[in-house]
């Protein structure tokens, strides 16, 4: 779904609660509804399954980062201790592997975490400054506000009020918003 | 779940009851709390003007904080010889104090990352002031070395950077630039953690605060946050990782602090047993400090029910045992120097405890190991006076440690003819209070200008808001 970027017509239903919200979730798949996105003050577990979406591929950055980080700075300390700048001490060799593990192993760590860190902004596209427009006012406090797609004509706004009731329905409201840069 | 459809109502397959979970798991979060109960308390403090008793706690910590400045100008002015050292004593008060800060830091690590891989849903009360509490201790921490220097503005030597000198590199099998490594990667990955579980409480700031600067600040650095479960996705699995990186790294840290001791040839320093007696001793000094920062922050800030007498419990179990490795690390190491035959070994622990520093041993076994003991007892666990008063007993205790460690085995050289004895300065006092100054002073600021509970973390562990059994067993659920 993240492909689309244009303006959408959308139904936002907004819940009070986690299980109502999870539940209704389920339903809603069920029922062969476009989930365009959920939006919740808190991350509530199992619902980015409910949802279904895909593991994040944030832990390939994370190794990948952190790979580069301890094998950059294991040839680098290499360099420097046997070819660059070699000391001699007590006749020990310049080019052992053992004293350039704790700094190799910072490394890893530094450059895993910030690239980790980065690639999760750069992927949600959080950047300083930007201006966030939360649907519903007290999406960041308490409330929890399920974003369908109102893919084509055969959309029934009163069937989805129907479906979504029993789950202690708090609010339903269609509105056009501008999917993809939101997320 | 599939029921759900058939029954057209909102309910999971045989839910626990009330009565259930309390059994199951004891309350976290107590006076019912909803959701938006916990925006407003957290939030609350952050709304009000400044008491008067913050303001009370502030000039003091202010005025050590400058106390401390005009030492450190002084001494920077001087030089090193302001201090008490000598030839043989060529560390103490300094490098005490810098690794009892490092110390400090590594519970908030403990509480934000280890905790959070073990699934211990308190540590949500007090992640971010313990975390908070570490950045500003290992900035507490880089300090010290730094001064050491004697010339801080070549601070920026440490750094393995082309230069004109050769290039002359930095000496990469040394435990002190392991250090420098170690130090300033933990204070960044820690600094990054703390900022990536706040950007969410800082969205919840931002739409909740009328226009003005707080918002503005709070627009900055809230990211664009809005809530996505696509984005809350994606930052689970961050916060995952980070927390798996700052594991190991936490305890890197203080085992790269130990080793550079372990690595001379030191009788006292010169034992494998040094990383994980550090280790255990951070951790054992930095639940302390937790616990006294709590205790403080629940009573003024009106937090008792978000940091409960459960937690409390926990963190005093928690400190125990940490205690308990500690007092059983300072037998191991006078067994060893029994056992091993040295004589160096035999005769520095012989010194130790019974020498010229003896009453600053005996004032750690009694502080570190001794008085805990009472937290056996869960009457006392849950007293919160006795528990305020042996989280002090232990921080001061854990200070002394340091300083047995560094000035009892260097203060008797190999050479009679060498030994010697060590009496801090005036300049050294003052520095030690200045980095208590600089720590208050930040972490006074902290809990006005920033949630001090992880708000978001705090709404998914409300007892009224149970998560139905399916989805709290799954496999991987975090992620």
């Amino acid at each position: 779904m993240s492909k689309h970027s244009t303006e959408h017509s959308c139904l936002l239903a907004t819940f009070g609660h986690e299980d109502d919200l999870l539940d209704a979730t389920k339903a809603a798949r069920r029922q062969g509804y476009s989930i365009v996105d959920i939006f919740t003050p808190y991350a509530v577990h199992g619902l980015d399954r409910a949802m279904g979406l895909r593991p994040s591929r944030l832990t390939w950055v994370c190794f990948i980062c952190g790979m580069t980080g301890a094998l950059g700075m294991l040839f680098f300390e290499y360099w420097i201790g046997a070819l660059a700048w070699a000391i001699d001490v007590g006749g020990k060799p310049w080019n052992s592997l053992p004293s350039t593990v704790p700094v190799a192993f910072e490394a890893a760590v530094f450059l895993a975490a910030f690239g980790s860190v980065f690639a999760l902004f750069a992927v949600a596209r959080l950047f300083p400054g930007k201006e966030a427009y939360p649907l519903i006012e007290r999406v960041t406090d308490d409330h929890f506000v399920l974003v369908l797609d109102e893919v084509d004509a055969r959309f029934d706004v009163s069937q989805v009020e129907r479906l979504l009731q029993p789950f202690n329905l708090l609010g339903l409201e269609e509105r056009v918003i501008a999917t993809g840069g939101s997320r | 779940m599939d029921k759900l459809s058939l029954h057209g109502k909102a309910t999971v397959a045989n839910p626990p009851t009330t009565e259930e979970m309390a059994t199951l798991r004891p309350t976290l979060i107590t006076g019912g709390k909803v959701p938006a109960d916990v925006t407003r308390d957290i939030c609350a403090p952050m709304d009000r003007s400044p008491t008067a008793l913050w303001w009370g706690a502030f000039s003091v910590a202010f005025t050590a904080l400058v106390v401390g400045t005009v030492a450190v100008t002084y001494q920077i002015a001087m030089g090193i010889g302001t201090w008490g050292l000598n030839r043989t004593v060529g560390w103490a008060f300094d490098i005490t104090n810098f690794v009892f800060w490092v110390g400090i830091g590594h519970a908030g690590t403990l509480i934000s990352a280890v905790l959070f891989l073990f699934r211990q849903k308190w540590r949500t009360s007090v992640n971010r002031s313990a975390e908070a509490m570490t950045l500003i201790a290992v900035v507490c921490a880089g300090l010290f070395p730094v001064i050491h220097m004697g010339r801080p503005w070549l601070a920026f030597w440490m750094a393995p950077y082309p230069n004109t000198r050769g290039s002359l590199w930095v000496n990469f099998k040394s435990p002190l630039l392991w250090d420098v490594f170690a130090i300033s990667t933990y204070l960044l990955v820690s600094a990054v953690f703390w900022y990536v579980g706040l950007i969410p409480d800082l969205a919840t700031i931002r739409d909740r605060a009328k226009p003005g600067w707080r918002k503005q600040l709070a627009t900055i650095f809230s990211l664009g946050w809005n809530g996505s479960t696509r984005t809350w996705s994606r930052y689970e699995t961050v916060y995952m990782l980070l927390a798996g990186l700052a594991t190991p790294l936490v305890f890197s840290v203080h085992t790269i602090v130990s080793m550079d001791f372990a690595t001379a040839v030191i009788p006292g320093w010169h034992t494998t047993i040094f990383p994980p007696y550090f280790v255990a001793g951070a951790i054992f000094s930095g639940l302390a400090m937790v616990l006294t920062l709590m205790l403080i922050a629940r009573k003024v800030m009106q937090l008792e029910d978000y940091i409960t007498l459960l937690h409390v419990e926990t963190m005093c179990k928690l400190m125990l045992s940490m205690g308990c490795i500690v007092g059983l690390a300072y037998g191991t190491e006078f067994f060893i120097a029994a056992f091993s035959g040295n004589p160096y070994e035999q005769f520095l622990f012989f010194n130790r405890a019974l020498g010229p520093f003896s009453w600053a041993y005996w004032t750690m076994v009694a502080c570190n190991v001794i008085i805990p003991q009472v937290l056996w007892f869960r009457p006392l666990r849950r007293n919160l006076a006795i528990v305020f008063v042996i989280s002090v007993v232990v921080n001061i205790g854990m200070w002394f440690e340091r300083f047995v460690i560094i000035v009892t085995s260097l203060h008797r050289d190999f050479l009679p003819s060498s030994w010697s004895d060590y009496t801090p300065t005036i300049v050294e006092l003052t520095t030690l209070v200045g980095s208590f100054g600089l720590f208050f002073t930040c972490f006074l600021i902290f809990a006005r200008f920033a949630p001090v509970i992880a708000m978001a973390e705090v709404k998914g562990v409300l007892e009224n808001a149970p998560r139905s059994l399916d989805h709290d067993s799954a496999p991987g659920d975090a992620a």
